[in-house]
């Protein structure tokens, strides 16, 4: 129909707008892998640091995204940076740090304790015991940590089109403006597949990583 | 009681027919504790669950009390039967008062009638009602779970019990003074009880008949004094273990064997209730050859002689 | 599993989180009043409260379907004759809850075009996706012994289910049913671009005009929603599910 048409005269830019969407999400969720596995790991340590973090960061998960658009807008256009490309980034991490603090903080608590005696009746110190032991046990659950927050992502990234930062929504927004629906079936179909392909590949990656035996208590 | 006529079970897989319960006839007296016997997969659990219908028989028939229970709908036939299984399957949802009023509640009895119930049912089994009754099964140790298990299998004063290694998930220790409650709560109930083991001791302990299994086969049925004194084939010879002749020492009582006092009067004493594997080991720890046998009062009233223990035995 | 009730193991609910919580509160509003946006929002008072309004006919009326529905659909792929293909069925279910919101309200548009009747629908099935997933996870995940325990007591099938498998899959259930609602309430705001109304009218235009008054006046309202349907949710999974099958109550 006139969508496949219209698709195909427009590879080009659909390729740009998948690659604008694309950087957002993975320079938003690797900042997040970054801060949120030493985070996740940290708060392990302090039940009621534990509390709080996840706390508040499951209330930030609850707020609708154009309403954190609507309340950081305001706050970034003081460094003028209102709209556009920031904010979206700076939503983006916040909606990706949760799934991978909670995740990782879940693995690391539910990790036999007999494997950490283990570790360390060999004489592993805590950083190599974290590195060689702990985090590759968490692996599969951190992963799927990371897999809702890329899916998650891919959703926020959707709604910035609307502030200016470009990527797959703005064939959405385009599409409403002008009434058109080649770009909405464009824009719609795009972003499913992103996300399907996205959420399967994290998918099979975290069951490729899973342990082969009851090392993390269930 | 029971009736079991050429009951057999086949199953239609990708390997071909398999006979899980091939021909099976038994017959099981009211009051009667028959355990069904066997290593796994000889078809005793197959076996049992066609009684209440979870599997239906491919052919053969099943009366209880003369009445055939292929002729009454499946529902309404399991609310008649008790049933416990090894997992015990209290329902974490349900307090332990609903977990026993699941079947008066299906039976139409009203909440009262129901409670009570449930209050004479834990009282039987040694727990407190006041503390158990509204207790959720999370908050039940394992041994007080089995006993709320036994207690709702029982709840509707159903005549036929089905149990499915009922003392499987207790420890050993614990399972051997549940067993001996369970008897104790059958002298007094004399229900019709089917029961599956794989465990040769327990099915010498808790029977009054045995019927043993191999491949869907019923290889021998007789009572315990009879499977260990006579076994029908290698199989069973094998089954019941090389010992058997000690296993059959529990269930004979002093009084079976018991003649009249001789004064062999030094030394212990056992009680006409003794088994024979008290007096054996006592034969054996003080070197005799015979015992004098007391009453409850102490009184002495006949002799225990090695002669007559081996003449009970060979006899059968 | 023998546990006695001792004080030590009663959860202690450290109040740090909500008093951070309030802290962080109370600095966005005093940043409100100081910068003087709290009165900018003002402004648009009356609109607030119109737009709420019809913000929660949305949610609760896309809301009450999809849980309607999403149980109701849940339970029959978990029925036994099902088997076959409940598994193909979760699996595009799961695909299709992996969809951002917007691809799928765009989706709806394309067939019915732009108005409330798009938006309740477009809601409606981003609701529904998660419901339907935890409802089969759930009732699937009922160890098998106990249905075997209730059906050689004699329960009638459909006893079963009511008493047996829906009571012991409800934490899930629930749990599926909060995450639904999160993300109902937040694609609300967005179902004004396909003529739905509510409190993203405030937020988008605000956009569009760079006021920030307005934005904040449709962004508070409802993050503030947000935040309250998922407690009043929680609170629900607390209460209503029973304490034997509710690890938040187990004592």
């Amino acid at each position: 129909m006139e969508t496949l048409h219209f698709i195909m005269g427009n590879l080009p830019m659909i390729g740009e707008r998948t690659i604008e969407h694309l950087s957002i999400v993975s320079v938003a969720v690797g900042v997040a892998i970054l801060t949120g596995v030493p985070i996740g790991i940290a708060i392990t340590r302090n039940q009621s640091a534990a509390d709080t973090v996840l706390y508040l960061g499951s209330i930030v998960m609850t707020i609708p995204s154009i309403a954190l658009f609507g309340v950081l807008i305001p706050l970034l256009s003081k460094i003028g940076h209102g709209i556009g490309y920031l904010p979206a980034v700076i939503a983006a991490m916040l909606y990706a740090q949760l799934p991978i603090v909670r995740n990782t903080y879940t693995a690391i608590r539910n990790i036999d304790p007999a494997l950490r005696s283990a570790a360390m009746g060999m004489g592993m110190s805590t950083l190599q015991r974290l590195w060689r032991v702990e985090i590759p046990l968490a692996m599969p659950v951190i992963i799927a940590g990371v897999r809702i927050s890329v899916v998650v992502n891919i959703g926020v990234t959707a709604i910035a089109a609307y502030i200016g930062a470009g990527g797959l929504g703005t064939f959405i927004s385009r599409g409403i403006s002008q009434t058109d629906v080649r770009q909405l079936l464009t824009g719609a179909l795009a972003l499913a597949l992103l996300a399907i392909v996205a959420d399967t590949a994290l998918l099979w990656l975290q069951r490729r990583l899973a342990p082969k035996g009851p090392a993390v208590r269930p | 009681m029971i009736r079991l006529d050429a009951l057999t079970k086949v199953y239609h897989t990708s390997h071909g027919d398999v006979a899980s319960v091939s021909n099976v006839t038994l017959e099981v007296p009211e009051g009667a504790t028959c355990v069904l016997l066997g290593p796994s997969g000889c078809g005793k659990t197959t076996t049992l669950r066609m009684i209440n219908r979870l599997v239906t028989p491919t052919s053969g028939r099943i009366t209880i009390a003369g009445r055939d229970t292929g002729s009454v709908d499946a529902v309404a036939l399991r609310r008649t039967i008790g049933y416990v299984i090894q997992q015990i399957g209290l329902f974490p949802n349900m307090t332990v008062a609903q977990n026993i009023g699941v079947v008066p509640r299906l039976l139409g009895w009203d909440a009262a009638r129901t409670r009570k119930r449930a209050e004479e049912l834990l009282a039987m089994l040694a727990l407190d009602p006041g503390e158990f009754l509204d207790r959720y099964p999370s908050e039940l140790s394992g041994g007080q779970a089995q006993r709320v298990g036994v207690a709702r299998a029982l709840a509707a004063d159903p005549p036929v019990l089905l149990m499915d290694e009922p003392f499987g998930a207790v420890d050993p220790v614990n399972r051997e003074v549940i067993q001996d409650e369970f008897l104790r709560m059958q002298k007094a109930l004399r229900k019709t009880v089917l029961f599956v083991s794989h465990d040769i001791d327990e099915a010498v302990k808790m029977a009054d008949c045995i019927a043993i299994f191999r491949a869907g086969k019923l290889e021998q049925f007789a009572p315990p004094d009879e499977l260990l004194g006579r076994p029908a084939n290698d199989f069973v010879r094998g089954f019941v273990g090389s010992d058997r002749t000690l296993k059959r020492l529990r269930r004979i009582a002093v009084s079976e064997v018991m003649g009249a006092p001789n004064g062999a009067g030094a030394g212990p004493t056992v009680s006409t209730t003794d088994d024979l594997r008290r007096v054996a080991t006592l034969f054996l720890e003080h070197g005799v050859d015979a015992l004098p046998c007391v009453d409850e009062s102490g009184r002495i009233v006949g002799t225990v002689t090695r002669a007559a223990v081996a003449t009970r035995l060979g006899a059968r | 599993m023998l546990r006695t009730l001792s004080i030590s193991m009663v959860p202690q609910r450290s109040l740090v989180p909500y008093v951070v919580l309030g802290a962080i509160a109370l600095s966005i509003v005093w940043g409100l009043v100081a910068s003087g946006m709290w009165n900018d929002m003002l402004r648009y008072r009356k609109d607030v409260v119109y737009l709420t309004k019809q913000h929660l006919v949305l949610v609760g009326v896309s809301g009450s379907l999809a849980i309607v529905s999403g149980v109701a659909l849940g339970i029959w792929l978990s029925r036994p004759w099902m088997r076959r293909y409940a598994e193909a069925t979760i699996q595009v279910v799961n695909m299709g809850t992996a969809i951002p919101t917007l691809g799928k309200l765009a989706l709806i548009m394309t067939v019915l075009g732009i108005g409330a009747l798009s938006a309740i629908v477009g809601l409606w099935i981003a609701t529904l996706l998660p419901i339907i997933r935890n409802t089969y996870v759930g009732i699937r995940a009922v160890p098998h012994h106990l249905v075997d325990a209730a059906q050689g007591m004699g329960m009638s099938p459909t006893t079963i289910l009511r008493r047996v498998e829906l009571p012991n899959a409800m934490f899930v259930i629930f749990a599926g049913v909060r995450t639904a609602m999160a993300i109902n309430v937040g694609t609300a705001p967005i179902a004004f671009l396909i003529g739905g109304g509510g409190l993203g009218e405030l937020i988008f235009t605000g956009i569009d005009l760079q006021e920030f008054g307005m934005m904040l006046a449709g962004a508070i309202p409802t993050a503030l929603l947000a935040v309250a349907v998922d407690f009043v949710f929680g609170q629900a999974q607390y209460w209503l599910v029973p304490r034997g099958v509710n690890p938040l109550r187990a004592s």
